[in-house]
């Protein structure tokens, strides 16, 4: 608690950090290239530098707020320091601007607009390093890297894999996995943070819009798109919606303007991986174990549990992601058409996901490419299409209809309350309420609660953040810790911050997604997935008696 | 693929640290004495042994010039390049012996493992300017004629010793 001076103007703060978010709360939007809030403090761009009374500079950024302080936040001589900073950054940047993935969306961009450089007098870079394409999720230029490290501490600290860091040193350090191997051949687990944090086009995403959009001219082939749950609260914003407002319907009528001749909602799969998983977790509990059954829905952790706690594998649940089911779902139903089955994710792992073997089909793969949100952004600016003027459709059927419970699945929490819910008695709204109240929901990546079924006890917990996960799997494994069904997503607050997601998304933002998921659900009138009557029938027609071929992995 | 040797010397050098995260330099540190560089191969078995990443590894052992990846010859040749002996001309003491070994900026060790020449930023003997290093030797003074009758001898050094 305490008061101090920014440019002249007294400002409260109470439990900030550092000087920067006192700062920012005063509603200064100073630049910065390596501070994010959830991370470490780093301290290295020093754009964040603020002069003190005495004309002193530091980084506010790793510096306490204390009472009384007085800073000027731009003065004539930060000012010029800062623009002397970008100009040093771009100067040992290969500055292809033009054609950049990130054009226009690149913070060092951006800031050498609104810092005002306008040269940079020390000659032009060229390519130095190759780009490694190795990933199916996310492509590596070095030659664009600026050494802010939030790339090595969102991958270290986040997520514990600790797939690249820093390397070498002076003029020739650079991010790079160890031995500067390619990226695919690391413990990387294709989530795709790196790429949410890094500020410049150094990290992307492996681009698939390409053979998508080849197949939409082909008359010959059958587009069918799926829309994930946590696609249609972020897409809205980049056409100048409201934060977290359910666009579905528009993406649905984008995507028909696009070509897609079908477009499904994944909430349909979802509603099947529940009543797959619901029920391979009844038996789990009512046989006395092996324990915990772990989700399987995040591709992410699938990979890091496989790469790291290999002893755990055989505790995910077989049954198949809200994707995969349905992808495979749509393969049966078009059997002997030509079809391209097309995933809109949130995500980037789901771009490794569908090349898995485990879940291929006679040596065919349920999905053939997953366009992230940010993609699905592109391919609707490219055409035109003036996307805040559509009017909205629903989905197609017969696979556009999921419950509420599917559409929550896009946060962390939101699988393990769907699974749930198909074991509460009842679907009256204080039945899912106790529930949803009940622990699932909340602030922290980490969640335990108990539920209660037929007068027993169910321990569970939601987890988010590998590093986060991990910890939680050594307690597991130590005996410290107890649970019966535990839920994982390898991105923090789960899908609505997934790598494929818009970036940029601050803590507004994340809430305005995760309030707009749960809003959805409590607007739909079918919440259990087990009340899902397209679901349930498929059951007697399209699948009947193969659900164990059709629906499940054999990892 | 390392001969097993090279495994059983780093075994002993690990038997002699704790498993810890912060035996890590002193151990490469170690490796390199043994071998003259720091096989590659060895980093990835020494950051299991220990319990951290390969990549720690790797960005902790390519952050410090004094560690090598590549094999070095059997005279490791520093030359300093600091301010001090910077002015009082060691470049061409640099220039002279890469060209009377056929070495460049990009290749630093001749092809019979006798000779590695490197730069180094200072090696703190500003005082002897311009100075460089023989293994563990300070030569003081230098000039190219000096670095070439230098060379000579360390070559009839070797042919002795065989
Ligand atoms: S995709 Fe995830 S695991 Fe891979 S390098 Fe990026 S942050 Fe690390
Ligand atoms: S790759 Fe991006 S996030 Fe990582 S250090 Fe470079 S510029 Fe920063
Ligand atoms: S944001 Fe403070 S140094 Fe980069």
């Amino acid at each position: 608690m305490g008061t101090m001076k920014i440019d002249g103007r007294n400002v409260e703060f109470s439990d900030e950090k550092n000087v920067l978010s006192v700062i920012r709360k005063a509603g200064i939007d100073l630049p910065t290239l390596c501070y994010h809030s959830e991370l470490s403090v780093y301290g290295a761009c020093r754009l964040c530098n603020v002069e003190d009374e005495k004309g002193r500079m530091f980084a506010s950024c790793s510096e306490r707020p204390r009472d009384g302080m007085s800073i000027k936040t731009s003065t004539p001589r930060l000012v010029r320091y800062r623009r002397m900073l970008i100009e040093l950054l771009l100067a040992s940047h290969h500055r292809d601007c033009t054609t950049c993935v990130k054009s226009g969306d690149c913070d060092l961009q951006k800031l050498a607009h609104r810092l005002g450089v306008s040269t940079v007098r020390w000659g032009y870079k060229e390519r130095a390093h190759e780009k490694d394409f190795s990933s199916p999720s996310i492509v590596r230029d070095s030659d664009k890297c600026i050494l802010c490290g939030d790339c090595v501490r969102v991958c270290e600290g986040i997520q514990g894999i600790n797939a690249i860091d820093f390397a070498n040193r002076g003029t020739d350090a650079m991010v790079i996995p160890a031995f500067n191997k390619e990226i695919a051949k690391t413990d990387c687990v294709n989530c795709g943070q790196c790429r949410v944090v890094c500020p410049t086009g150094a990290i992307s995403i492996n681009t698939n819009i390409r053979p998508v959009w080849e197949a939409l001219s082909n008359p010959d082939v059958k587009v069918i798109a799926q829309v994930a749950p946590a696609v249609r609260v972020a897409l809205g914003q980049a056409f100048g919606g409201a934060k977290g407002e359910n666009v579905m319907g528009k993406i649905v009528t984008a995507l028909h303007r696009l070509g897609f001749d079908e477009v499904y909602d994944t909430t349909f799969g979802a509603d099947m991986t529940i009543l797959e998983e619901s029920k391979e977790f009844l038996e789990i509990f009512e046989k006395g174990g092996p324990f915990p059954l772990f989700t399987s829905c995040c591709p992410a952790w699938v990979s890091f549990c496989e790469k790291r706690w290999p002893e755990f594998v055989s505790h995910i649940s077989t049954s198949y992601s809200p994707l995969q089911m349905l992808g495979s779902i749509v393969r049966e139903y078009f059997k002997g058409q030509n079809i391209m089955s097309i995933g809109i994710m949130p995500c980037t792992a789901k771009k490794y996901e569908i090349l898995r073997d485990d879940l291929k089909r006679d040596g065919k793969q349920n999905i053939d490419y997953i366009l992230t949100t940010e993609e699905l952004i592109t391919m609707i600016k490219r055409a035109g299409i003036q996307f805040d003027m559509l009017e909205g459709e629903a989905a197609d059927m017969p696979f556009g209809i999921g419950s509420g419970g599917a559409v929550i699945f896009g946060n962390s929490g939101g699988v393990m309350e769907a699974a749930l819910r198909t074991l509460c008695k009842g679907s009256e709204r204080s039945a899912l309420e106790e529930l949803s109240t009940g622990g699932v929901r909340g602030p922290g990546s980490l969640r335990e609660f108990t539920f209660n079924y037929k007068g027993k006890e169910i321990k569970a917990a939601v987890v988010s953040g590998l590093a986060e996960a991990d910890a939680l799997l050594r307690r597991i494994k130590s005996g410290e810790s107890f649970y019966h069904f535990v839920e994982v997503m390898a991105c923090r607050r789960g899908c609505i911050m997934g790598g494929g997601q818009p970036v940029h998304a601050g803590y507004r933002t994340k809430e305005a997604r995760k309030h707009g998921l749960y809003e959805s659900d409590v607007n739909t009138q079918i919440r259990r997935s087990d009340e899902n009557p397209l679901a349930l029938s498929i059951y007697d027609t399209l699948i009947k008696g193969r659900e164990h071929e059709l629906l499940h992995s054999h990892r | 693929m390392l001969e097993q040797s090279f495994y059983d010397k780093t075994d002993e050098i690990l038997s002699r640290y704790p498993a810890q995260e912060r035996s890590l330099i002193p151990i490469i540190h170690e490796i390199q004495e043994a071998f003259n560089y720091v096989p590659v191969e060895l980093l990835p078995y020494v950051a299991k042994h220990i319990g951290i990443t390969e990549t720690k590894a790797f960005s902790v052992a390519s952050f410090y010039e004094r560690f090598s990846f590549e094999p070095k010859g059997k005279y490791i040749i520093r030359v300093c390049d600091g301010t001090a002996c910077h002015v009082r001309n060691s470049l061409p003491v640099l220039e002279r012996l890469r060209s009377e070994l056929g070495l460049s900026e990009k290749k630093h060790t001749t092809d019979d493992m006798l000779f590695t020449v490197e730069t180094v930023s200072c090696l703190g003997a500003c005082s002897l300017a311009p100075a460089l290093m023989v293994n563990d030797h300070v030569h003081p003074a230098m000039t190219p004629e000096k670095a070439t009758e230098m060379l000579k001898a360390l070559r009839e050094e070797a042919s002795v010793h065989e």
